[in-house]
């Protein structure tokens, strides 16, 4: 008893953020109406970060897609492999920092309805170029239209994420986290600008498909990683190095490793923490 | 006189809005009585039995096992009084029945073995051995309650202590349940608004109201004074 | 009732049912490197993994056409892009894409109705997965089908209540429902989560949770693991070098 109580591991937090991960699942089956016919649905990203935090978030959303390509096998999951990153960790984070530069002041209700559209944005422009370095050639007129949805999609997550988090309050306030506030406003300020940069370049680029390729190209990664990401579940080589081929094996392991780097350091910071 | 298992004495708890709860309980239970808790919602029965393992923290004194409910025996305590809540659901939260069952000794720092042996003895006193390996999820509600009673087992407790054991159980089931638990040598508190199911099992009845015990007896007694049972004929018959 | 499906086919009793959880997660993602590296002789090694596959999905008892009907499920996702290369001139990319998602799907398949997920968990646990992590993804599991009723049932009262009723004006008035509805089904399940980590301090619960699914990895588990590796990575050297 004393020796576990010296490690110093707390998983109380285990099942908050499991049944929070499994509400979402059950969330991203509810219809929101949006015009004659259509309807949209959460993503959650968003929703995660300001009511259980953003670390919380992120391993709650990365146990959601597991759970999803692997019980589910969802399609999208199982095509975008270790990329799933983008939903996971870069789309809290993009939902997080606006909401934490901007969310106690009187721009809130647009912080967090810039944050939920953000989550969304950087996860689907991060795909696509993923998708497009991968050589994956899409004519710019199905370009327009998938930026086009990617756009509507992000838009009605914001929305869907404001009307969520207002409904909370007025259930229980204490639901939703307060952003915190202080020194870090100018690191939460520059990485928004940068993951914003980012973004915005990477839909830039993406209109004219050469571009993500001379960009690949020009950093060096295209000639391994064209081959590596070329398809679906690329660069799953964790226990198969050929000759010749450490390279490929070392660009394919890097999207597990993160995700799993990522988990593997939040959850200890989690579990570090004594439950208040 | 022999030591009573639990010995509360004015037992007093505010909730963070300030609403009082318990406005002095004293409350004794003795080696294998069966004792309802009875009275009408919001009286603070759930939230006495809540007290009795260190889950709420109020003033006054508790005792367990004469053991003084405190940080340092607060372990010990949960060891012997076992609690079985209203909801199953929340309370099976391994993947398995199995490892449900043996979630309390493994906690413990049994080792996997004992924790095994310890888990199936527990499920086969409730008569769920066979669905060790089962998820949870597709028990019914009377399997759901038994497995949740083996995970209390598991521990070797004294106490058993059951909130509104027969919600979501139909008759049969009830039935079981109370079969079952009059078989346990355990002393046991029960929570209920379901009077056959009292009078079935239960020695002594207390009747709660507003955050105190009004009285005490018998549970025929406390029933008919309190006006306490569905029979519509026979209260018109009182007149 | 996808996951249910699943859970059956994963309580078999065969061969490859009883192997170690971490032979065949190697195995996949062997197989899965093997398949999504490939650049030439596509068509026959496609053919010659599928036949593998389906080799495996009989060894097991899998009902053959139920996984090759749910591996499917990735089609939507990648015709979408498959019809973009071919409209942008590049039939051949697109298919591959369709082809190489299909199989990976169909193999992800082979091993997920052949472990149980706890099995799965403990696998991936014992290969340094973020135990955080997968303890989390536990929780969720279990917890999943049962707050999906919750919400079924909410969506149920909501309809009889007439809320599904209207036309285009109520839309905003229905946009707000379902938000709220979701607030509603956050309060329960997050009270759910409360109620759980009580009956976990109410046993006894130190900080730490344990596991208790042992593994032991035998012989039959390294030939398997060794054979399943090597297959795939044999196919395909053979056909690059034939073809």
């Amino acid at each position: 008893m004393a020796r576990r109580a010296q490690r110093g591991f707390d998983d109380a937090k285990v099942p908050l953020l499991g049944v929070m991960g499994a509400f979402v699942f059950a969330a991203q089956m509810i219809n929101f109406p949006v015009g004659i016919g259509t309807t949209g649905h959460l993503v959650g990203g968003a929703l995660l970060a300001y009511t259980l935090g953003p670390s919380a978030a992120v391993v709650t959303m990365s146990a959601i897609l597991a759970i999803q390509a692997l019980v589910f096998q969802d399609g999208g999951i199982l095509a975008l492999g270790p990329n799933t990153i983008n939903m996971a960790v870069l789309g809290v984070l993009a939902a997080y920092l606006p909401y934490h530069l901007w969310g106690s002041g009187r721009s809130r209700r647009l912080a967090i309805f810039a944050g939920g559209t953000l989550s969304v944005l950087v996860s689907a422009a991060l795909a696509l170029a993923e998708l497009l370095i991968s050589g994956v050639r899409i004519s710019n007129p199905v370009l327009g239209v998938s930026l086009a949805l990617f756009a509507a999609s992000a838009v009605l997550e914001g929305a869907i994420t404001v009307a969520v988090i207002e409904a909370l309050e007025k259930i229980q306030p204490g639901f939703v986290r307060k952003p915190r506030e202080g020194r870090s406003f100018a690191l939460g300020a520059a990485g928004l600008a940068a993951l914003l940069l980012a973004t915005v370049g990477v839909l830039f680029a993406s209109t004219s498909p050469d571009g993500i390729q001379r960009l690949g190209e020009q950093t060096g990664i295209a000639s391994h990683a064209r081959a590596l990401l070329a398809t679906p579940l690329a660069g799953y080589q964790a226990a198969f190095v050929h000759a010749g081929w450490p390279g490929k094996a070392l660009a394919g392991v890097a999207g597990l490793t993160l995700i799993f780097g990522a988990c593997l350091l939040i959850g200890r910071a989690i579990a570090r923490r004594r439950s208040a | 006189m022999k030591q009573p298992l639990i010995e509360v004495r004015d037992l007093r708890f505010r909730y963070d809005d300030g609403a009082a709860a318990l406005n002095g309980v004293s409350f004794r239970l003795e080696a294998g009585e069966t004792v309802a808790l009875l009275g009408p919602n919001g009286s603070g029965k759930t939230t006495f039995v809540l007290h009795l393992n260190g889950l709420l923290t109020g003033e006054g004194s508790i005792e367990v096992c004469g053991l003084p409910l405190d940080r340092r025996n607060v372990a010990a305590i949960r060891r012997k009084i076992g609690l079985v809540f209203q909801d199953s659901e929340s309370q099976l939260f391994m993947p398995t029945v199995l490892e449900d069952a043996a979630f309390a000794p493994l906690q413990r720092g049994l080792s996997r073995h004992d924790a095994l042996d310890r888990a199936m003895a527990a499920l086969k006193t409730v008569g769920m051995e066979a669905a060790a390996a089962r998820a949870p999820y597709h028990l019914s509600a009377g399997e759901k309650k038994r497995v949740a009673i083996a995970g209390i087992l598991a521990s070797d407790p004294e106490i058993l202590a059951l909130d509104e054991p027969t919600t979501f159980l139909d008759p049969p089931g009830q039935r079981d349940l109370a079969e079952l638990l009059s078989a346990l040598p355990q002393a046991k508190i029960v929570v209920t608004h379901n009077i056959p199911f009292a009078q079935a099992l239960c020695s002594r009845a207390v009747f709660f109201q507003s955050g105190v015990i009004a009285a005490e007896g018998a549970v025929d007694e406390i029933v008919s004074r309190f006006g306490w049972d569905f029979a519509l004929d026979r209260s018109r018959s009182r007149g | 009732m996808h996951h249910l499906v699943l859970e059956r086919w994963s309580r078999g009793a065969t061969f490859l049912h009883r192997r170690d959880p971490r032979a065949k997660i190697v195995a996949l993602l062997v197989f899965l490197a093997s398949l999504a590296t490939a650049q030439r002789a596509l068509s026959e090694l496609a053919a010659a993994l599928f036949l593998l596959l389906l080799g495996a999905l009989l060894w097991a008892r899998i009902p053959v056409w139920a996984a090759l009907a749910r591996a499917a499920i990735v089609l939507p996702f990648t015709l979408v892009f498959a019809v973009g290369c071919w409209i942008s001139g590049d039939p051949a990319r697109g298919a591959a894409l369709a082809v190489k998602s299909y199989l990976s799907a169909l193999a992800v398949i082979a091993m997920a109705a052949t472990t149980p997920l706890p099995a799965l968990l403990r696998g991936l646990e014992l290969m340094r997965a973020p135990l955080f992590l997968l303890n989390v993804a536990q929780f969720l599991y279990r917890y999943l089908f049962v707050i999906s009723e919750e919400a079924q049932h909410m969506g149920k009262a909501a309809a009889s209540r007439g809320a599904s009723v209207g036309g285009l004006g109520t839309g905003g008035r229905r946009f707000r429902a379902a938000a709220g509805a979701l607030a509603v089904l956050f309060a329960r399940s997050y009270g759910r989560a409360q109620e759980i980590h009580r009956a976990m301090l109410a046993r006894g619960f130190t900080g730490r949770l344990q596991t208790l699914t042992p593994l032991r990895f035998r012989a039959a588990d390294a030939a398997f693991l060794a054979a399943a590796s090597l297959a795939p990575a044999l196919v395909r050297i053979a056909i690059e070098r034939i073809a």
